[in-house]
């Protein structure tokens, strides 16, 4: 009985020992092959079988597996999975972005499910798919992020410093943006943003709207109030560049319809790009009140601001007013009264003549009936 | 061109024989308007239609059919180029014919075209036509006896002077804001675009209806009065349009100097499809004009 429990203890010794050991784990491979090439090539290769599957003595072994446990190693991923959106979203969160344990590879591996460039489709697999966006309330921000700037720099240029869905949401810790520690909140997008555009970030926290959102003026936009999140285009496309003014507009409705009664915006409008759009006066991250002396339309700096498309700009010409209204009487006095004017001059004569021409008609039309024949 | 329609004109005998005699060759022609005012009226049509065909996408830029037009003939900078163009060639005609008329009156001393039956300057005959025909109109009276130029027709041309003098300038001060800023303040530029597109507006209405009617379309002359294209009156016209006038050439005996030959049939054709051109187009824009004005 002491020999017996002696060898006993010591096969379970040695299996145990040499079950820990990556040469031992090939042991577990003769029944569980399926598992092995992928498992040689992933993260995990250096580790043993035992080393997550925790409870596996020996063989044999009961059938049905205890879940393994991820945060055993990965303490801080899988807490910051389960305070996140996906904290609730499968049994197994890990394995729904990283795939089968058994062949993880690292991040770094251009093959990896979480390689920058192989993200984007890692997400959309299911954020990416309509029905399921639909059902979770969720928009459907992958074809959005694809054809964005972002999204075409990451997987078609493989520019890897490009933003991937993790680059702004984060990779574990993904908070709803209503969440204010979620990196998507709208306190926290500069910051976010400002993590690769640290010099946009820095102009306009220097601007009117950084400073607006600062001192907790709600109305105030963030990066993603004009850029959007998910569909950013290059700001040199001139498709983007032509809906811009509208999206100023958005908020600055009364200088927007100024605005559009101007040349500028008329000729926009119709697709010409050499003329000014708002940001060619205002700047657009470093945007500050005409009051401000650093302002692109401070009065002193006006010569030079208007002077960029402008040539041969006096002072004189720049009293032009860009967003003159005709109906402020008290703020455009000459331009109300023209405006009064041309009104009166458009109605009057047209008025006038409308009435001549359909008194003739009808007078004229009498005398042929009357006169068939009479010469015209 | 310009040497047959001399021609025609000036010397009716040289007209080929084999010329079509035109359906109203029975009656005798007179000259009413000279080939250089015909050619007048033709650029400023034409000026006048391409102005407006580009400026009114200007004016109306919100719209689809305005887009529309400028992605049609690749983007407003096309737009612009062709409104520019169209104002640089109506500059020059209406130039032109501003040294025609100080030509006549100071170098050949023809005061008649200052003051008269013949000059475009308003009469008190005309205020009185006016209300003659206001009268007529209401069958308070008989049809006022027009002289060579009706009141209406000095309406039409003093607006299109004044319009083209308005609009011109305003259009050439927009064209060369920095350099026209050095002599009014920028801030009358506001003024300008406002006053170039509102006169335009009224130019664009006035002249593709009010004037579309009172020349072409009113009953007497429907659906067309060729005598601005072929020049030509016949005497029957003569007589019921332009009674006064009629009666001084016969007294002094002008009337048979200025006789000619029916308009050949190629001149008709071409004043139709001239002048149906303009007011088809006119119309189409007329109309988009309307929409858009009031969705505005």
């Amino acid at each position: 009985m002491k020999w017996s429990a002696a060898v006993a203890l010591a096969i379970a010794f040695a299996f145990n020992v040499l079950a820990d050991s990556p040469a031992k784990s090939a042991e577990c491979l003769t029944c569980h092959d399926e598992k092995g090439a992928g498992f040689q090539a992933s993260v995990h290769a250096s580790l043993s079988c035992t080393g997550c599957h925790t409870d596996k003595k020996g063989y044999p072994h009961a059938a049905n597996p205890v879940a393994v446990k991820c945060e055993s190693c990965h303490t801080d991923p899988v807490a910051g999975v389960n305070v996140s959106v996906h904290a609730k979203a499968s049994p197994q969160p890990c394995k729904g972005c990283h795939g089968d344990p058994h062949g993880i590879l690292p991040a770094s591996d251009p093959k990896s499910s979480t390689y920058p460039s192989n993200l984007p489709r890692t997400c959309g697999a299911c954020h990416g798919d309509l029905k399921f966006a639909k059902s979770h309330g969720l928009k459907e921000v992958y074809s959005q992020y694809m054809d964005s700037i972002h999204g075409f720099a990451l997987t078609q240029d493989g520019l890897l410093v490009a933003a991937s869905c993790s680059s702004c949401h984060g990779s574990h810790k993904i908070l709803t943006k209503s969440d204010p520690n979620s990196r998507t909140n709208r306190a926290n997008i500069p910051s976010t943003c400002g993590t690769c555009h640290a010099g946009a970030q820095k102009a306009y926290l220097a601007g009117i709207h950084g400073q607006g959102m600062q001192t907790g003026n709600a109305r105030a936009p963030v990066c993603t109030s004009c850029h959007t999140a998910h569909q950013i285009s290059n700001p040199n496309v001139v498709a983007w560049q032509m809906k811009t003014s509208a999206t100023c507009g958005e908020c600055h409705q009364d200088k927007f319809k100024t605005y559009h009664d101007t040349f500028h915006a008329q000729v926009s409008a119709l697709g010409y790009m050499e003329t000014a759009h708002c940001w060619d006066c205002h700047g657009f991250h470093e945007i500050l009140p005409a009051t401000d002396a650093k302002s692109t339309i401070a009065p002193a700096n006006l010569i030079t601001t208007c002077g960029k498309c402008h040539s041969g700009v006096t002072a004189s010409f720049v009293s032009y007013q860009p967003h003159a209204d005709k109906h402020k009487r008290d703020a455009y006095p000459a331009l109300w009264a023209t405006g009064i004017f041309m009104n009166l001059l458009l109605a009057g004569v047209l008025g006038f003549f409308a009435l001549h021409t359909l008194l003739w008609l009808i007078r004229a039309l009498g005398e042929r009936t009357a006169q068939p024949k009479s010469a015209g | 061109m310009t040497n047959d329609e001399v021609k025609t004109i000036d010397e009716p005998a040289a007209i080929p024989s084999v010329t079509p005699p035109s359906p109203d060759s029975e009656g005798r022609y007179y000259t009413r308007f000279s080939v250089p005012q015909r050619y007048l009226h033709g650029v400023l049509a034409i000026t006048f239609l391409g102005l407006a065909l580009t400026g009114l996408p200007l004016r109306f830029s919100n719209t689809r059919v305005a887009l529309a037009l400028a992605h049609a003939v690749g983007g407003f900078g096309t737009i612009l180029f062709f409104h520019l163009l169209n104002a640089v060639v109506m500059t020059i005609a209406f130039l032109i014919h501003l040294g025609d008329v100080a030509y006549r009156v100071v170098a050949r001393k023809e005061y008649g075209l200052v003051w008269g039956p013949n000059s475009m300057v308003p009469r008190l005959k005309d205020i009185q036509d006016f209300f003659g025909n206001l009268k007529w109109f209401l069958h308070l009276g008989p049809k006022p006896k027009m002289d060579r130029y009706a009141y209406w027709d000095k309406f039409d041309y003093w607006a299109v002077f004044w319009g083209m003098a308005i609009i011109g300038f305003s259009g050439y001060a927009m064209w060369f804001a920095p350099f026209f800023a050095r002599f009014i303040p920028g801030s009358w530029l506001n003024i300008a675009l406002l006053i170039h597109g509102e006169e335009a507006l009224l130019a664009v209405t006035f002249i593709f209806t009010i004037h579309f009617f009172n020349t072409h379309l009113r009953p007497e002359n429907f659906p067309m009065d060729l005598v601005i294209f072929n020049g030509r009156v016949s005497e029957e016209e003569l007589r019921h349009r332009h009674p006064e006038e009629y009666k001084r050439l016969v007294e002094s005996g002008e009337l048979e100097k200025i006789r000619v030959q029916a308009p050949p049939r190629w001149l008709q054709n071409f004043g139709w499809v001239f002048g149906t051109s303009v007011i088809l187009v006119g119309f189409v824009l007329i109309a988009l004009t309307i929409v858009a004005f009031v969705k505005e």
